[in-house]
């Protein structure tokens, strides 16, 4: 496997993922830079958490259009891997990879902590080898993450399979006390129909190295790699 | 020479001069200044840029060791060694005077200025801390100000992508219209990579890099040295505007350029903007420097020269350019998208020459500018207040010894100060970097990982305000004491502290009087535990003024401070199991001096600050160091605010336990549970290795006494039910929130 980081001006997250996926998962990795057009014979591209361009329009709107993304997103189209995390996503739904859109949260406020998500029989290799009856331990760290898509969108994704995690409490439970940003049913991560595209709120690099305490996350980049090596 | 504006004593008076400084500028240049020249001169020598009235103290305080790389003053920022190759660079600074007119570009510019500091010298920035006061909570002001505030650093701090692993917030009345935000920020780099504000090397070019400059923060310096009233809202033009995106990019760029070798020396800007960096930048090398201010990128028409001199717009660098390698630096900047403008070139000499167009509007020397040149230096007179006598007059037998214990315990957790400051603390990424290793293990310090490395940081603020103002040297060294003592229970060993002198007026000889007693204090306590003092900043007129009354706020010398630990030696504060025995580490006193249940259970605002002995905390910290490393103890957690109940509860929440614990015989309920007498830590032992334990601590001859055992959830005091931990963490957590709503 051969993951392509792209950095955007303002990616802050870019290099955790980095040091997670070559010093903790042992992949081999390149940073692949916004204003470039070469995705280096990637197999998987990650959009990275951060501010990219600053956030200034709305998050994620600007970075879009960014000469990386148009290949990102002919890649997309081709089948290729895509995974956005927190800003990441909010680029894949700006872009249209990904349907619904994600606005401020509910409490108005940046919200970082740890939550706990459920993973779903998604048919697809980010949870295909996590258990689906034992909730994660992924952190948040987001202003704007509360996923919201129209009544009919929603329906499409359940009856689809596309909904990949729902944020819940430690026993798994999706209530409403656990849903952290007011997202549509505890909606915390999705992915498109050809299962090729992922987008989530949580940080699983966050949760990858022992030595913070939490490898939670880990098993999702294993399920990953796992699956599609 | 523009003579356009020919000046007078008076203006010297209207931009914060005084008759004598205005006097012994015309003796400096031989001729009267122009106006150009009386403001450079006005924010060189403000008390912000010149410590003109503190510097004959700061001097008194330990500032050599040999972890110290840097020594203090001479950089951006302290720089202390933590092996392989590595140094950490650290510094705290004040941003209270924007803040108290508004709260969120104050804090969010006090952010981008620290990390600034720390980036100049060649560190990343890894890790912010930040220690913040206001008045009441109930207060429609203090809400607006706790808002702005926390948004403005969450703003930041959350784009800019360095995570803030710790600090204080704390409420009194003294801070209820001139806030405290002090923010501190923490880098790494490798020691040979560091990058000195030094201008050299004659013919040399000068560049600004960064954001285009503004009129944003013209005279911000002069601001912050002077008294904040109820008009000090018509001074808002002396904010600046941050932009994060632009600080982030600036930091990338200016970590690249420092790898390319290019760099004579950096500076960023700061306070007194271009002045200051040219100014401080060409005195340290022993140059001169030819400027043209119309080659500066402007953001706005018509500035004056005076006002591009002068103007703190935020995340620019000045950088010195080794000649000849221009094409490399312009190349970098390009990459990032940043202005990359040559301002002028490195000149034989001392003076500073600043043109507009070809014309000569300023001429000036550069050392006389200066800390350690030829700025003023004064010697403040100080007396004893009348308060400090009527503090010993607290007797503690004017307490009722019989009270109910269970209502005083849920005043002090849904107390503010006492209270969770989750509302606050989730607001900023803390995860941000993957270093914060206390995330998922709490402990008394923030401890953040050094990647590549056995070892980690331990970081913490502390200052207790109301100790301080009881008495300043005692206060003093219980602050630098617990910052020491929080890094002790974390695992770690202290190596070194900035601070931040958050003072009144210093002309006032009562407020002076504190601040000599504080730096006496810090003194004693910084060579106790070899915690050399690496730079920090002097913030004074932090005061009230309503109705023509003056009032300081309480003097507040924060402290912060850095240690270094193995992780394998990691000590984390939440209670591990039901069944560990609970052991007291240092001896309970019948002491309720200074405590936040004297003050507001009991509204007593004057007694002595809790009793404190320096070589007894000294022993202490030794005592729990070596505890922690011959692994004997399930948890550490120091005994502060709020006493000893409140440490308990804090131990007990994390994993939902309780406990059950005796209070002394020989001493009052109230003072055993609710006293802050120092030098104090609660530990946690399995049952397995007590008798080990005990062994130890009877061998080295330090008080110590067993008080209880963890259990499942329930509190119990005396054989007493307090209720569940769960019922006390509901108002622990929430309290603030809910306050924050109304």
């Amino acid at each position: 496997m051969k993951f392509g980081v792209v950095i955007f001006p303002g990616s802050n997250c870019d290099h955790d993922m980095i040091y997670v996926l070559k010093k903790i998962m042992n992949q081999e990795v390149v940073e692949l830079w916004h204003k470039n057009t070469d995705l280096q014979g990637c197999n998987f591209i990650v959009l990275p958490g951060g501010f990219s361009y600053g956030d200034y329009l709305r998050s994620g709107a600007i970075a879009r259009f960014s000469p990386i993304m148009e290949k990102v997103i002919e890649f997309a189209n081709n089948g290729g891997y895509v995974m956005g995390i927190c800003n990441g996503f909010q680029i894949l739904v700006e872009a249209k990879l990904l349907p619904g859109t994600l606005t401020a949260n509910k409490n108005h406020q940046f919200i970082c902590k740890n939550t706990y998500i459920i993973p779903h029989e998604s048919k697809s290799a980010i949870t295909r080898n996590l258990n689906k009856n034992e909730a994660l331990k992924i952190p948040i760290a987001h202003g704007e993450g509360r996923y919201y898509a129209d009544h009919e969108t929603i329906k499409q994704l359940q009856a689809n399979n596309q909904i990949l995690f729902s944020y819940c409490d430690m026993e798994g439970k999706i209530t409403p006390e656990a849903n952290p940003n007011g997202s549509t049913s505890n909606i915390a991560g999705i992915c498109n129909e050809g299962r090729n595209v992922f987008g989530m709120m949580p940080h699983p690099e966050r949760a990858a190295d022992p030595t913070l305490g939490n490898i939670d996350g880990k098993l999702i980049f294993n399920s990953i790699i796992k699956t599609l090596e | 020479m523009n003579t356009k504006h020919a000046v007078t004593v008076d203006n010297a008076k209207e931009i914060g001069l005084l008759p004598k400084e205005f006097e012994k500028i015309k003796e400096i240049l031989g001729r009267t200044p122009n106006y150009t020249e009386l403001s450079i001169f006005s924010v060189m020598w403000s008390e912000h840029a010149s410590y003109k009235n503190s510097i004959k103290w700061l001097k008194t305080l330990p500032r050599t060791g040999k972890q110290l790389v840097v020594e203090a003053g001479q950089e951006n920022a302290g720089m202390v060694d933590v092996g392989d190759g590595i140094a950490c660079v650290f510094k705290i600074e004040s941003h209270n005077h924007p803040c108290a007119v508004e709260p969120y570009q104050g804090a969010a510019t006090g952010v981008g200025g620290i990390n600034r500091d720390i980036f100049t010298m060649g560190a990343r920035p890894i890790a912010q801390l930040n220690s913040l006061r206001f008045g009441n909570i109930d207060m429609d002001r203090t809400k607006w100000l706790v808002n702005g505030v926390v948004k403005g650093i969450a703003n930041y701090g959350n784009a800019f992508g360095v995570p803030v692993v710790g600090g204080e917030v704390f409420f009194d009345d003294c801070y209820y219209q001139n806030p405290l935000v002090n923010a501190m920020s923490v880098g790494l780099m490798k020691t040979e990579n560091l990058v000195s504000a030094v201008s050299k090397g004659i013919g040399n070019p000068v560049y600004i890099v960064g954001s285009a400059t503004g009129k944003d923060g013209i005279h911000g310096a002069t601001f912050a040295s002077a008294d904040i009233t109820e008009d000090s809202a018509d001074d808002i033009p002396s904010i600046q505007v941050g932009d994060p995106f632009q600080e982030k990019l600036l930091l990338e760029a200016t970590l690249e350029v420092i790898k390319s070798k290019a760099v004579i020396g950096m500076q960023d800007m700061g306070a007194a903007g271009i002045i200051c960096s040219t100014s401080e930048m060409s005195e340290k090398g022993g140059c001169g420097m030819k400027v043209n201010l119309d080659k500066v990128p402007l953001r706005q028409k018509n500035m004056e020269p005076f006002e591009i001199l002068l103007s703190e717009s935020q995340e620019r660098m000045l950088i010195v350019v080794e000649k000849g390698k221009e094409s490399i630096v312009e190349a970098i900047f390009e990459k990032w998208d940043l202005n990359c403008a040559i301002i002028g070139e490195v000149t034989e000499g001392d003076r500073l020459h600043f043109y507009m167009h070809d014309e000569l509007v300023a001429d000036v020397p550069a050392s006389y500018l200066v800390l350690g040149g030829g700025a003023p230096i004064y010697e403040r007179e100080y007396k004893e207040p009348k308060y400090y006598k009527e503090t010993k007059n607290f007797n503690i037998n004017s307490i009722p010894e019989t009270q109910d214990l269970k209502a005083i315990t849920k005043h002090l957790a849904g107390h503010p100060n006492i209270a969770s400051k989750r509302w606050v603390y989730e607001q900023y990424d803390s995860m941000v970097g993957t270093k914060n290793m206390t995330t998922n293990a709490p402990s008394d310090a923030a401890i953040v990982n050094i990647k590549g490395t056995k070892r980690a940081l331990a970081i913490t603020t502390d200052c207790n305000s109301r100790y301080v103002y009881s008495d300043p040297e005692i206060g003093t060294e219980i602050a630098v004491a617990e910052a020491a003592r929080n890094i002790s229970c974390s695992g770690g060993k202290p190596l070194a502290i900035t601070n931040c002198l958050n003072f009144g007026n210093p002309y006032n000889p009562e407020v002076f009087w504190q601040f000599v007693g504080a730096i006496k204090g810090m003194s004693n306590a910084c060579k106790k535990f070899d915690t050399p003092v690496t730079g920090g900043n002097v913030s004074f007129y932090n005061q009230a003024s309503i109705d023509g009354t003056i009032e300081p706020v309480h003097p507040t010398p924060t402290i912060g401070m850095i240690g270094l630990l193995e992780k394998e030696h990691q000590m984390t504060l939440d209670f591990k199991k039901k069944g560990d025995i609970i052991y007291l580490i240092g001896s309970s006193k019948n002491d309720i001096n200074s405590s936040e249940y004297l003050y507001s259970y009991h509204n007593i605002k004057l007694s002595p600050p809790p009793q404190f002995d320096l070589n007894e905390e000294y022993v202490l910290q030794a005592v729990i160091q070596k505890l922690i490393r011959l692994g004997m103890l399930e948890s550490a957690h120091d005994v502060s605010d709020g006493g000893l109940f409140v440490t308990l509860l804090e131990s007990a929440m994390p994993n939902s336990l309780g406990f059950d614990i005796l209070t002394e015989s020989d001493i009052r309920e109230d003072a055993f549970l609710f006293g802050e007498s120092q030098s104090r830590v609660v530990v946690t032992i399995n049952q397995e290795k007590e008798d080990e334990f005990i062994d130890f601590m009877v061998k080295i001859k330090f008080p110590f006494s067993v008080i209880g055992h963890t259990t499942k959830g329930k509190i119990v005091v005396d054989d007493q039910h307090f209720g569940m931990v769960d019922e006390y963490k509901t108002l622990y957590d929430n309290a603030i929130g809910n306050k924050m709503k109304h």
